[in-house]
């Protein structure tokens, strides 16, 4: 070989050898793998819409079934209130709206949590599903605790601190579902609604304690996470079937309002596309 | 039942009214809440198929 002559294929590129790709999500052992993953795939609006699609009619059955079940045994077949007659029979309703009012403004706030910090789009969708079905339950608690305190207090409505909180919880809602129409863009809209769901927050362990803190003409909590609810079992039996019954429909409804949240504003996707025409989600 | 007959049941002593008020309204609440966002889904998918079917004839046409 003469000199200066390379001989081709004698040039060798030494580089690094490619570093692993990075995992979307930590590493660990099966199981939390398979959670990452699930988190993971939540962000996808597609994944979410075929995921809960077979959800829809065990909810429905679960929550229609526990919902005609505690209506009846609490209408007609629990004992009346020694000092309040019938009307208390109103609790069957009233406490589990509040009950999913109060519990729906947190995963609100979680969710607004979540489209700030990693601006997901599927979180902001949630939150907005949340903001129409939570007011639409602090109306029901208003309106069915109104109902009640006319032949119990002798009044539809008085401004003490449990009932005035719970107004201010009714308007946090409607001013989520507000500001998201106020914006064009749905990214600013998102971020202003996370701020205010996040903000709002304060209000949740106000209503809570206000029956402790300030003297209401409102009865204290009958159920307590700490202690026997003060409510005979024939009562409290038909209460909690009630309870368990709003959370399966807040389920439901949360479900229901998301995927019509994602095909509204997926409408342009080739997937909504193909469900349009052909009635199923391509895999 | 607790209640002797259903008149009983119905008038719950003079209850009645405000008991079976609020269960009614509540239960229309529920009601517009399940079918609110179906009629949401259903018009959105219809809007979708209404843009596939003009692109088409566009298409065709032109």
């Amino acid at each position: 070989m003469s000199r200066g002559v390379i001989r081709r294929g004698a040039i060798r590129i030494y580089c690094r050898p490619p570093r692993p790709a990075a995992a979307p999500f930590p590493t660990g052992d099966g199981c939390t793998r398979r959670v990452w993953s699930f988190i993971h795939k939540l962000g996808s609006p597609r994944w979410c819409y075929r995921i809960t699609t077979p959800w829809l009619p065990w909810l429905a059955v679960l929550s229609g079934a526990l919902l005609v079940v505690g209506a009846v045994w609490g209408l007609a077949f629990a004992p009346p209130d020694f000092r309040q007659g019938n009307s208390y029979r109103i609790i069957f309703i009233h406490v589990p709206a509040a009950f999913v009012s109060l519990a729906g403004y947190y995963l609100m706030a979680s969710a607004g949590a979540v489209s700030l910090i990693w601006k997901i789009k599927v979180s902001d969708m949630v939150l907005k599903s949340c903001a129409g079905i939570g007011a639409a339950m602090t109306f029901v608690a208003l309106v069915t605790g109104s109902i009640w305190g006319k032949p119990t207090w002798g009044t539809w409505w008085v401004w003490d601190a449990r009932i005035t909180s719970m107004l201010v919880l009714f308007f946090l809602y409607l001013g989520v579902l507000a500001l998201h129409q106020a914006f064009e863009d749905r990214d600013v809209a998102a971020r202003a609604c996370a701020v205010l769901a996040l903000v709002g927050t304060v209000n949740i362990p106000i209503i809570y304690k206000s029956v402790d803190w300030w003297y209401s003409l409102h009865q204290p909590a009958t159920i307590k996470f700490t202690g026997a609810p003060s409510m005979h079992p024939d009562m409290v039996k038909p209460l909690f079937v009630m309870i368990a019954g709003f959370y399966c429909l807040y389920a439901l409804l949360l479900l229901l309002n998301l995927r019509s949240e994602i095909l509204e504003r997926e409408e342009k996707a080739r997937w909504v596309e193909e469900l349009a025409t052909t009635g199923k989600v391509p895999a | 039942m607790y209640f002797d007959d259903f008149v009983q049941l119905w008038q719950m002593d003079g209850h009645g009214p405000y008991v079976w008020a609020a269960y009614a309204i509540v239960l229309l609440v529920l009601l517009w809440l399940v079918r609110a966002p179906l009629v949401r889904s259903r018009r959105a998918l219809e809007r979708v198929r209404a843009r596939l079917g003009a692109e088409r004839r566009q298409s065709g046409g032109g």
